[in-house]
């Protein structure tokens, strides 16, 4: 996962909207797999309980050429219903959430708080010798976190990956009443 | 888990007009009969018996037995390529389904509509290593186009109809519905068929219609060419005849050289003056070097194959480059092209046609003169020239031969794969699609003999000829069963050179003549082979046996086996060695490369 592009390598973050159906996760990745498309991450849960759909979103790097390749075989997919590139069509929010477990005493522990505060994390747990942390951001906002939490105690992270959705006005992958077809 | 749902007493006799409830098994037949199915391949087993026991019953569609399940989705291949219509298959679960994998792979290579239903364990043995359970849709999910597990009766028949509908739409492919047994034997309401046919294209709509804006484009670029070259697929096969036909009308109107592809070969048919012959690896040099020179040039149902390119780097390097294609996918994958179109070939070309039509008059007449000049001394140097003399057949003098004796009928060719395949596309002529039948992107031996038998089932009557390499023939050869139990007269014509061919080709030029393996050792003696099977068999040894042979083939009524024993180590040209370019072919055994394969070309296959 690492964070390097090559010279001619852009970094895109997709949307991709489907069918909440078995195996259509098991389709993405191993269109990705199969193909050596990378990917930085990845999540994916339900945003439309009636119409059974699911939002994956994508973090892949590639050239330009590859990327356009990744998303006309992402189109593909038969419950593939919607690819968009938030990358591409501009402006656009990729939030990430982490769970970050410290371990430390004394000082350190202080610390942990202080600087807990500044990243306007929460605390979600807690025992006098640790806390856990619930930190929401960009992904390097929470990757500073989580350095700083090592250099003072021992740490454990969960990370969600990286969710996405465009600014503006522009609803892309709308909620619709059951039944209602998508486009 | 769940409960299996135990049928009443004759379920499937439980059929009167108000309540329509069947088995699941039952239910699958009515589908494939409302889907106009006419021929299932396949081959039966436990987890599939409800489904064989109703096919018994309702005695509708008619079934093929196989002798391997690879062999069915084969038949079903070349069934639906002669024919235009789907390919139905039916196989057991576990190692049925896997059998069935690599026919699929071939069907999604060669975007072949099939839909193949397999049988599961049941429901609730799923995932307990039951039986002949095997993950089926996750070996298959790869290799085809889409697939289904079927957990609840009531989606039977909406996904048997879905599966059908994404099989023969868009670029079509193969589709796989995986059924377990419980589900086969669960009561279906037959009532929900209905509303299950209008939901089946809701998902899955691909983009037929062509931007019309970018088709005039299109047809501004084709009328400003001074070195034109069209390029047809696969793709306009697919289409239907009618693509075929506005392909023609395109051809005649501008008067442009065409070259096709090995699976879109009998688009344009092979003596119209345009035609170049097939391009790629071993393509004709005046197809090769049209393209390497040309400065427009137009791909219609063509995916730019790496046969077919060579180098990418140096593929057709200063030419404008349009791409008419139903997959969107397909373009820019691998050749960056100027002007991509979405749409189906058919419908794009009639409007290309009609655009074309009204520029007409802008065609530069001269430039295109000047280009059929330097194209006509390219066929002068007559690449496919073979010298056939004294005793020894050589093997493309059998192929021309056969070509020769077969012109004039309406006949249909399947192959194997390695060099009698390229032979074949090089020596023998088609005037229509549909009639050649062959296995382009994934190459599997094995094909030809089982394609063949599709075939001959989708056109009864029709003269159908399997060439064959004797090492690929080997690899389902227990299809000579199947060839017998039906009487299919398919005539099997075996190029036989004691060798696995093109990979003693390419051991003998790039990897210093070290034979490793690629010797036929062992066969049979054919006409002993056909004989046990009932059949007749027929052996070609020397020049004046193969007219009498071929006479004798032809004019049987029933299947033949012909062996036919030709030169040992020709070589097929011409060539154009991995990782060089289209100006850089092999055109002999005297030619040498310009330099020796590098280690980027040796890599490639």
């Amino acid at each position: 996962m690492s964070q390097h592009l090559n010279s001619d390598e852009v970094r895109h973050t997709l949307s991709i909207l489907v069918d909440n159906e078995p195996g259509v996760l098991a389709r993405v990745i191993g269109l990705f797999s199969g193909r050596g498309y990378n990917i930085e991450s990845l999540t994916v849960a339900g945003v439309d309980e009636a119409n059974n759909l699911s939002r994956i979103s994508i973090v892949t790097r590639g050239t330009p050429m590859v990327i356009e390749q990744v998303k006309a075989q992402l189109d593909r997919i038969v419950p593939v219903h919607m690819v968009r590139d938030l990358t591409q069509q501009g402006l656009h929010i990729e939030r990430e959430l982490a769970l970050i477990k410290v371990v430390n005493k004394g000082e350190s522990r202080i610390e942990a708080l202080r600087i807990a505060d500044t990243f306007r994390a929460n605390t979600l747990d807690s025992t006098l010798e640790s806390f856990v942390f619930e930190v929401t951001g960009s992904s390097s906002k929470i990757s500073a976190f989580v350095e700083l939490m090592r250099s003072l105690g021992h740490v454990e992270v969960s990370r969600t990956g990286v969710s996405a959705i465009s600014r503006g006005l522009n609803v892309d992958m709308p909620i619709r009443t059951q039944n209602e077809t998508q486009e | 888990m769940t409960k299996t749902s135990q049928p009443k007493s004759n379920a499937s006799e439980t059929e009167n007009s108000n309540d329509l409830t069947v088995t699941g098994a039952d239910a699958v037949l009515r589908v494939l009969e409302d889907l106009n199915v006419e021929v299932i391949f396949g081959y039966p087993g436990g987890a599939v018996l409800p489904i064989y026991d109703a096919l018994f019953k309702r005695n509708s569609i008619r079934h093929i037995l196989v002798r391997h399940e690879q062999a069915a989705v084969h038949a079903a291949e070349g069934y639906a390529r002669s024919t235009g219509k789907v390919g139905v298959v039916l196989v057991t679960s576990g190692p049925g389904a896997t059998n069935a994998v690599t026919g699929l792979t071939d069907a999604l290579m060669d975007s072949i509509p099939i839909l193949c239903i397999t049988g599961q364990v049941p429901t609730h043995l799923i995932g307990n290593d039951a039986f002949q359970e095997a993950d089926t849709v996750g070996i298959t999910r790869p290799c085809t186009k889409h697939n289904y597990l079927v957990k609840q009766a009531e989606n039977l028949v909406p996904v048997l109809y879905e599966a059908f509908h994404v099989a023969s739409s868009g670029r079509p492919g193969p589709v796989v519905v995986d059924l377990p047994k419980d589900i086969q034997f669960a009561p279906i309401d037959m009532g929900q068929v209905e509303p299950a046919k209008s939901k089946a294209v809701v998902r899955y709509r691909p983009v037929m219609i062509p931007d019309a804006d970018a088709i005039s484009q299109a047809a501004d670029m084709i009328v400003s060419a001074s070195r034109p070259i069209i390029y047809g697929g696969g793709g306009i096969i697919n289409s239907g005849d009618e693509a075929s036909e506005h392909l023609r009308e395109l051809v005649a109107l501008t008067g442009f050289p065409t070259t096709l592809t090995l699976m879109g070969l009998g688009v344009l048919p092979s003596e119209d003056k345009h035609f170049l012959g097939m391009l790629g690896m071993h393509g004709t040099y005046e197809a090769n070097m049209s393209m390497y020179h040309c400065d427009v040039m137009l791909n219609v149902g063509a995916r730019f194959d790496d046969r077919v390119t060579g180098l990418t780097s140096g593929f057709s390097p200063n030419s404008q480059k349009i791409h008419i294609d139903i997959d969107k996918s397909s373009i820019n994958k691998n050749i960056r092209v100027d002007l991509g179109i979405v749409g189906d070939a058919g419908i794009a070309l009639k409007m290309l046609v009609d655009e074309v039509k009204k520029r007409k008059a802008a065609i530069k007449k001269d430039a295109l003169s000047e280009w059929w000049k330097k194209i006509e001394e390219w066929r002068a140097v007559r690449c496919l020239d073979y010298n056939q003399k004294g005793d020894i057949i050589k093997p493309q003098y059998a192929i021309h031969r056969l070509w020769q004796k077969c012109k004039g009928d309406d006949v249909y060719v399947t192959t194997e794969v390695g060099q009698h395949q390229m032979w074949a596309a090089q020596y023998f002529g088609f005037n229509a699609p549909k009639r050649w039948m062959t296995s382009g992107g994934l190459g599997t031996m094995g094909y030809g003999l089982p394609a063949a038998m599709g075939v001959q089932i989708g056109n009864p009557g029709k003269t159908v000829i399997d060439i064959a390499g004797e090492a690929s023939f080997m690899m389902n050869m227990q299809e000579l069963s199947t060839i017998a139990q039906y009487q299919l007269p398919v005539k099997i014509y075996i190029i036989n050179n004691e060798w696995m061919g093109m990979v003693r080709q390419w051991q003998e030029l790039i990897h210093g003549g070290r034979y490793s393996e690629s010797y036929s050792a062992s066969l049979p003696d054919f006409q002993k082979l056909a004989d046990c099977f009932g059949m007749k068999g027929l052996v070609a040894k020397v020049t004046d046996d193969l007219d009498p042979v071929i006479d004798e083939m032809l004019g049987t009524d029933g299947p033949v086996l012909v062996d036919v024993r030709v030169a040992k180590e020709e070589n097929c040209f011409p060539m154009i060695p991995s990782g060089a370019t289209h100006n850089q072919m092999l055109l002999g055994p005297n030619d040498k490369a310009a330099k020796p394969v590098s280690e980027e070309g040796m890599v490639l296959v």
